[in-house]
């Protein structure tokens, strides 16, 4: 018989172990199935988890295509993360990184072809607030009027990808564009492309933020009162209102820094690697960040590896695409089975499991 | 009172037989081969410390859980029941300490939920008046529970199990939430019950309860039965040092004359957050620098709104609550701490306390300010590790070291750390509310030492409780609260049982017993 016995307190070798156990976990399970696909599963995961770094032929490509992938992921993962501390959901973010996006471009296309120092950081600032005005509606419909702020954020996705539908068909189509859809390419405007900084690495100004943010969300949540309200605020509620926590204002700050970081994460997004508005601009990164967001146990040097490993996934399972043929779907099943891995086996950080009849003691 | 029960000559032979129950937990041997057996027509009493293993006899009685060793016999036949239901089939009830019942349904909807086939409404209704009517305990079947005081909502709970027509009824700390009048009320039911062969197993911690209404006490300590006797040929002080093991030192006061008013409450008013709650209605009252108030009543009569009030998470009018003259109704918590009014709340866990976080956390929670544990918004956490190890020093806190978390001590210890956070802050006011409930004995002792040490030291103290004995035991002045109001606060000494009842409200509970018996 195996039961679970509740720690008295959390197991520190646990909450370490456990995403290392679930990795190993969806290698097993997830060899499984593109064994089961007719693939070889040591090559599939190869391929997933190794060639991308250092296979001799596409890694000088896909390298940097890791920081790429992993900068806006570990930018709104941390944002995200401080909400998820206070027990505050905020499921849009994709929506937020459209916003962000939009507000960043609509500057630098409104002030086109103006070559000024002061464009990008005003596009930085541009982004940061159309993802925090975008993340404030449900948190002040949830402050105001007590609605569920996964619901609103979530539906304000939907929203969001049709405003930047109408964008890229009407208000910011690129004129001299032959009448296709979408905008001007930001790349070829020097004063507002988000450029390499160091050729050859994907290290972009959005992964520098996302690096940024990583060391101010640890000295936020260690050393900080107001991190210290959003822990308190997420184990028990109840203990915060006493410690003099006011739980409205901390799901404005919550709703509101998550939003602006997603805000910028899509900034640095539509003005480098994507340089345009156009519809299906988005590619997910707001809810991908969710999963990288508990990946790393809504840590900040854990979402920081969790970003990474993530986007060694989506590089890894393109190759695998590529070389071996596997499905997308059977991808996308392949990143679903490390959530779910990691979400099953983190019992293990709270609870210890004990085969056979107890004894006594 | 007693004597004049016809009894002894029915038992010829135990309803219930125990022996050798052995139940082991996770780090404690919670009941280690207990013996003991209860006749048809006995109130036998279980008394113990909390932790003492009193629930985990029970549970297995019960069938909520499963002895490791042992075994027990019910009127002959081998008895091990799997769960409740076959417990309840074989004759056995239990009233918890904790009900569960439904506030939004009436009191027949209740009683029929609990049941496995319940007959129509109409006739289930007309069953609970009888039975009612039978044993005293006015109830109407079509009240809403949410209505319901804690006695009437207990009185609900023992008609479920009377309706069953059982042979051993359980009661687990029946009085802990009673007036002394309701509790009048409820030993003449069980006595009534006993005289017709209905064997009653009283769980208790209260020991003149015990010795006025049982036959036979089993004592257990650290779960071994450590004495079986009559407790009537006892005193309460023999009882209670079986319990604790040792000798119980009551606590000294110096008995000091209170100086100025401090705080000043004056009709306070505050709608309660929840439907079921209860609303605080012109609460006025005002208590003196070195000064300990009592304010007891029964649960649920707006304590824990009274608590929130004074500690500022619930927001009332600025004027309502003056600190030496000056308002702040108004302030939240953070603010009346920085004037030095402190609270310590019920409910440890998730309250008082982060029941996840480390001790040295649970500091900062609410030293942050007063002990200057934080400086431009930045955590000083060496500071608040030294903060935790002074309250764990002075206040003999047993644990590790303040890196555990909160959830690993016992309530007891848990209990002094979070008074003792508060008392080592140099409180001028200092509002605890149950500061002993669910604590053993000597933790108990410990932190009202504090309290008195602490009004002596020239704090304004106020204490919440519904533990009368320990109200009469420290306070200076005591008054009640009922449906949210305030009766006007009296001085301590002198009061009677009787007085001290009819000011929780208890009067009108009376009545509705004299026209129902």
């Amino acid at each position: 018989m195996i039961r679970l016995e509740k720690r008295p307190q959390p197991s520190r070798a646990w909450t370490v172990a456990t995403p290392l156990l679930a990795v190993a976990l969806t290698m097993v399970a997830g060899g499984l199935m593109f064994a089961l696909l007719g693939k070889d599963p040591v090559v599939a995961i190869r391929t997933i988890f190794w060639d991308p770094l250092f296979h001799e032929q596409f890694a000088s490509y896909s390298r940097p295509q890791l920081l790429v992938k992993a900068g806006p992921l570990i930018l709104i993962a941390t944002g995200l993360s401080l909400g998820f501390r206070a027990g505050i959901w905020n499921i849009g973010a994709e929506g937020q990184y459209i916003m962000g996006a939009l507000a960043g471009a609509g500057v630098a296309l409104a002030l086109y072809p103006l070559d000024a120092w002061f464009l990008f950081p005003l596009m930085v600032l541009a982004g940061a607030l159309g993802g925090w005005a975008w993340a404030m509606i449900p948190a002040i419909l949830k402050t105001r009027f007590r609605t569920n702020e996964i619901l609103v954020s979530l539906l304000l996705v939907y929203v969001a990808e049709q405003v930047l539908a109408s964008m890229a068909l009407g208000l910011m189509k690129n004129p001299e564009g032959g009448g296709f859809p979408g905008s001007r390419n930001l790349q070829h405007y020097p004063a507002a492309a988000n450029t390499e900084l160091i050729a050859g690495t994907g290290m972009h100004w959005g992964v520098a933020a996302a690096f940024i943010a990583v060391i101010a969300a640890y000295v936020l949540l260690t050393r900080h009162i107001l991190g210290f309200q959003i822990r308190l605020a997420g184990q028990s509620p109840r203990a915060a209102r006493f410690a003099g926590v006011n739980p409205n204002a901390l799901v404005v700050i919550c709703l509101g820094l998550s939003g602006a970081l997603a805000g910028l994460a899509g900034m640095f997004e539509v003005a480098g690697p994507a340089g345009r508005v156009n519809i299906g601009f988005n590619q997910g990164y707001g809810f991908t960040a969710i999963i990288v967001a508990f990946l790393g146990r809504l840590h900040p040097v854990g979402i920081l590896l969790a970003g990474l490993l993530m986007a060694l996934t989506y590089i890894g399972g393109e190759l695998a695409q590529f070389m071996l043929g596997i499905p997308s779907a059977a991808i996308q099943a392949f990143q679903g089975m490390l959530l779910f891995f990691l979400l099953g086996v983190d019992v293990l950080s709270n609870y210890r499991i004990r085969l056979g009849r107890r004894r006594i003691a | 009172m007693d004597g004049e029960r016809p009894r002894r000559d029915r038992r010829v032979k135990a309803l219930l037989t125990v022996e050798g129950l052995t139940k082991a937990y996770p780090g404690v041997v919670a009941n280690d081969r207990v013996d003991f057996d209860i006749a048809e027509g006995e109130i036998h009493a279980l008394l113990g410390e909390n932790g003492a293993g009193k629930s985990t006899l029970v549970k297995m009685i019960y069938g909520l859980a499963q002895p490791d060793a042992g075994r027990m016999t019910l009127r002959g036949q081998p008895y091990a029941p799997a769960g409740p239901g076959a417990a309840r089939a074989s004759g056995v009830a239990l009233v918890f300490q904790h009900f569960s019942l439904f506030d939004a349904l009436s009191v027949a909807e209740n009683i029929a939920l609990g049941m496995e086939t319940p007959p129509p409404m109409r006739r289930l209704a007309a069953r609970i008046r009888e039975v009612s009517e039978t044993y005293g305990l006015p109830l109407t079947p079509d009240r809403l529970v949410g209505g319901l005081s804690a006695g009437e909502r207990q009185r609900v709970e023992i008609i479920r199990c009377l309706l069953q027509d059982p042979r051993l009824l359980i009661m687990d700390e029946p009085t802990s939430v009673l007036t002394p009048q309701e509790v009048a009320i409820l030993f003449a039911t069980l006595r009534k019950l006993a005289a017709e062969g209905t064997a009653i197993l009283y769980i208790s911690h209260k020991l003149e309860e015990i010795r006025s209404l049982c036959d036979r006490a089993t004592i257990l300590r650290r779960g071994r039965v450590v004495e079986s006797c009559n407790p009537r040929e006892k005193t309460a002080a023999d009882l209670a040092e079986m319990m604790v093991g040792a000798k119980l030192t009551a606590p000294s006061r110096a008995g000091g004359n209170p100086g100025g008013v401090v705080l000043e409450v004056s009709g306070l008013s505050l709608p309660s957050a929840n439907p079921f709650g209860t609303s605080l209605r012109d609460v006025s009252f005002s208590v003196r620098a070195g000064e300990i108030l009592g304010i007891g009543g029964v649960a649920g009569n707006g304590q824990d709104e009274l608590l929130d009030a004074l500690s500022g998470e619930a927001a009332v009018a600025a004027g309502a609550v003056r600190l030496r003259g000056q308002p702040i109704g108004a302030l939240g918590p953070g603010p009346r701490r920085r004037v030095a009014v402190l609270a310590a709340p019920e409910e440890r866990l998730g309250h008082a306390a982060a029941p996840d976080m480390s001790l040295t956390e649970n500091a900062m929670l609410t030293a942050a300010i007063r002990e200057g544990l934080a400086a431009r918004g930045f955590l000083k956490w060496p500071a608040a590790k030294a903060f935790a190890e002074r309250v764990i020093a002075a206040f003999d806190v047993r644990t590790p070291g303040p890196g555990n978390a909160a959830r690993s001590l016992s309530g007891g210890n848990l209990q002094k750390f979070v008074i003792g956070r508060e008392v080592l802050q140099r409180p001028e006011v200092l509002v605890v509310n149950q500061p002993t409930w669910g604590v053993d004995a000597s933790a108990a002792a410990a932190i009202r030492q504090a309290l008195l040490d602490l009004a002596a030291s020239g704090t304004a103290v106020i204490v919440i409780s519904q533990d009368l004995d320990e109200l009469m035991e420290i306070s200076d002045r005591f008054a009640a609260l009922n449906e949210g109001r305030l009766s006007p606060p009296r001085p301590a000494q002198g009061l009677t049982l009787e007085e001290i009842g009819l000011m929780l409200g208890g009067a009108h509970d009376m009545e509705v017993a004299h026209v129902a018996e």
